[in-house]
């Protein structure tokens, strides 16, 4: 009697063990976002998991910094995700250097490869292994508020190199119109400004040079100029008041206010910015334009007017994801979750096939930019890494405040790069 | 072999027995080791991996192998940030000892009385203390904003420039350490109103008596009769100001420009969210020893030969 109790047990016991197999989760973490974009992701992960028996997909969203801080940790425990987050870059090197990610290369059909350009691909693979898929690109414009531009006589389109842009910022503030917003609190909005210089002063390839010591490294002339070109701007007083003490958010929808001409953003911005205004409307479409950020007539090393900066975001498959995992993922990234995600002006898809489904002029724009572009630039502070990243942000709230001179700027960068 | 002498002290076995008989041991036993082994678990053993990690250039991801000596050492001693963030620390040690101290034992010293109206005083006074830090940081960011907060409409009445202290490289520190006054003294107050009602009224009246005026009284009976409670809130003071973080995360993130940092912002800033986890222990190392060594130095000299 005892005996087959035991053995009843034990069957039920395994059986169960059985059936938990058949059932695999596909677990995913992100970087919140916000409501509406975590909803399509969720609607994505519920389709999935009706349509594929025994696989379900659960979304985790951690709030911004506390997924980057967080994500190191996770990865090295059994609680990893499947597939995380990621902006690529010289975080996602480390990620893969320490074996936290998966060469799944020849786990996504070619065809599905070939449908994201190369250059995407390209940022989301280490030493020639896919380890994970781009799902969308961004830029960073000049974000303008073509009305103040215009009561104050500048014509944004003849705005193309950066002599224009220091003339624009010169005639607004005549006009008693405060010429750029920007969020100095949180550094990185101003980091935008000496990458981005950096990368017209030195050429396409001044940052990958820079990784391999060649020319001096970050002190190279070109980060030099791109200081010196920076400071001009901060000597003509563009931002607004106190924009040390202003975040990305409020400076956001002080721009959507229509409290200030420019804003140098991503695209991302354009419907965050419109939910941050006082309002919750924000600048009517017909009062906003984004145009280029300028060129320099003189540089370093020519061949960085053609180049873009921005990001190239997705997704990671880390060591432990499974078959089904690496298949979601190809899901996030197929013809159709894609152009929903166009649909809903949440981001400018990265597959090919999908840029039909834009419908937005101003990401239209965008993504003809990105297509266009020789060379795109992942942002400085995702592409060095935490720390080297984290320094370009100082140096550029420092550059801004006019505390630190260009050379030093360089300097601090390199000293980071060499101990990182 | 047993001595024959009566030991001044009980031999260890005797009082091994008597502890047995009596349940002491028992006790130990049984309540010691839970206590020792979350100590050792989560205090003692992530201090020695601190300390080991210390001696790595670590980004966090794997295990460490990037031996660098006492490189990480070196770099803190010479980051001007660092030495920025521990005269910050310091400032906070003396704005603690001479403005919210003396502001504390004044309030004290007004309203230590068991009234109605001293109690509501109390609360009011008490309210910072109750308030979570990071929620204080947030409230005095809005207040302190120029285009919005309290400080704007100050500066519009009284036809004033707008002013952005928090975004100002030479005042926001001081609006740091103005936070930080008004969100402790409350509890410091408390400290010095628990020990003034503990000091006899028969001693007030009898200075009274003699003729001693209401600042004699503050001056000799009082303030003497207090004097462990001011060792001990000053030692409050002290170590706190040492631990200074959630207030200035959400109220400048220890910026402008970096100037506004103390250690342990310091330590979260370069170590944590730059993932230079070989560099962020070696900063706890540092703050742990300067934290251990004031410790030590202040029960050696202030706390010793205190009445039991």
């Amino acid at each position: 009697m005892k005996t087959t109790t035991i053995l009843c047990a034990a069957i039920l016991a395994a059986s169960g063990a059985a059936s938990a197999y058949a059932d695999t989760n596909v677990t995913v973490l992100r970087a919140a976002t916000g409501p509406e974009q975590e909803a399509y992701f969720r609607d994505l992960a519920k389709t999935y998991s009706a349509e594929h028996e025994g696989v379900t997909v659960t979304f985790e969203f951690v709030a911004n910094e506390a997924y980057k801080s967080k994500l190191p940790t996770l990865l090295q425990s059994d609680a990893r995700p499947d597939l995380f987050y990621s902006w690529g870059g010289q975080t996602l090197v480390e990620q893969t250097k320490a074996g936290f990610t998966k060469d799944i290369s020849t786990m996504i059909a070619p065809e599905d490869l070939d449908r994201l350009p190369q250059s995407a691909r390209d940022a989301f693979s280490v030493d020639g292994k896919l380890v994970g898929l781009p799902t969308y690109a961004t830029e960073v414009v000049v974000w303008v508020n073509t009305e103040l531009t215009q009561r104050a006589g500048v014509d944004a389109d003849a705005i193309k190199t950066w002599d224009d842009f220091l003339g624009a910022v010169e005639t607004l503030k005549a006009a008693g119109i405060t010429p750029i917003s920007v969020g100095g609190q949180d550094k990185w909005p101003l980091h935008f400004y000496w990458s981005y210089l950096a990368l017209r002063e030195g050429g396409p390839d001044v940052i990958t040079k820079a990784m391999a010591g060649e020319d001096d490294g970050f002190e190279n002339a070109a980060f030099v100029a791109a200081g010196e070109d920076f400071q001009e701007l901060v000597a003509l007083e563009p931002f607004q008041p106190g924009f040390m003490g202003t975040t990305y958010e409020t400076a956001s929808g002080m721009f959507a206010d229509g409290e200030a001409a420019f804003q140098v953003m991503g695209d991302w911005d354009y419907l965050p910015m419109r939910a941050r205004s006082t309002s919750g409307e924000g600048l009517p479409d017909d009062q906003l334009k984004v145009i280029a950020f300028p060129t320099i007539s003189d540089p370093v090393t020519e061949g960085g007017d053609t180049a873009t900066m921005g990001g190239i975001n997705g997704w990671a498959a880390s060591s432990s994801a499974s078959p089904e995992a690496v298949a979601f993922l190809a899901t996030l990234v197929s013809k159709s979750a894609q152009e929903e995600g166009a649909k809903r002006e949440f981001f400018i898809p990265i597959a090919t096939d999908a840029s039909g489904a834009i419908s937005n002029p101003i990401f239209k724009q965008v993504s003809d930019d990105i297509a266009a572009s020789s060379y795109h630039q992942i942002f400085l502070d995702q592409y060095l890494g935490a720390s080297v990243g984290a320094t370009v942000n100082d140096i550029s709230a420092d550059l801004a405040q006019d505390v630190i001179t260009p050379e030093d700027a360089a300097a601090q960068v390199q000293e980071a790069w060499d101990f990182r | 072999m047993t001595t024959t002498v009566a030991p001044r002290k009980p031999s260890l076995a005797a009082r091994l027995g008597r502890g047995l008989s009596n349940g002491r041991v028992t006790a130990v036993l049984i309540l010691l080791p839970p206590a020792v082994l979350l100590f050792t678990l989560f205090v003692m053993l992530p201090l020695g991996e601190s300390a080991y990690y210390a001696f790595f250039n670590w980004n966090g991801y794997g295990a460490p192998t990037d031996y660098v000596g006492f490189e990480n050492f070196e770099r803190i001693l010479g980051h001007s940030i660092f030495h920025k963030a521990v005269g910050n620390t310091l400032w906070i040690v003396a704005a603690s000892l001479l403005i919210q101290m003396p502001l504390a034992l004044f309030l004290a010293l007004l309203i230590h009385r068991k009234t109605p109206t001293n109690a509501v005083f109390r609360l009011i006074f008490f309210m910072p203390y109750i308030l979570a830090e990071v929620a204080a940081g947030l409230i005095w960011s809005f207040v302190f904003d120029g285009n919005y907060g309290v400080t704007a409409s100050l500066a519009q009445t009284f036809g004033m420039e707008q002013f952005f202290i928090l975004a100002d490289r030479d005042w926001a520190f001081v609006a740091v350490v103005t936070v930080i006054v008004w969100k402790y003294f409350g509890f410091h107050m408390m400290i010095y109103i628990a020990a003034l009602q503990g000091v006899p009224e028969d001693q007030i009246e009898a200075a009274r008596i003699e003729g001693a005026s209401n600042r004699q009284i503050v001056r000799h009976v009082q303030i003497p009769r207090i004097k462990p409670a001011l060792i001990v809130s000053a030692f409050f003071a002290i170590i706190g100001a040492l631990q200074v973080f959630d207030i200035i995360i959400p109220l400048t993130n220890g910026g402008p420009s970096n100037q506004t940092h103390t250690i342990v912002t310091y330590l979260y800033t370069f170590g944590l969210t730059r993932l230079n986890i070989g560099f962020g222990s070696a900063v706890g190392i540092l703050l742990f020893i300067a934290a251990v060594t004031t410790a030590l130095l202040y029960q050696r000299i202030f706390m010793k030969g205190e009445p039991e």
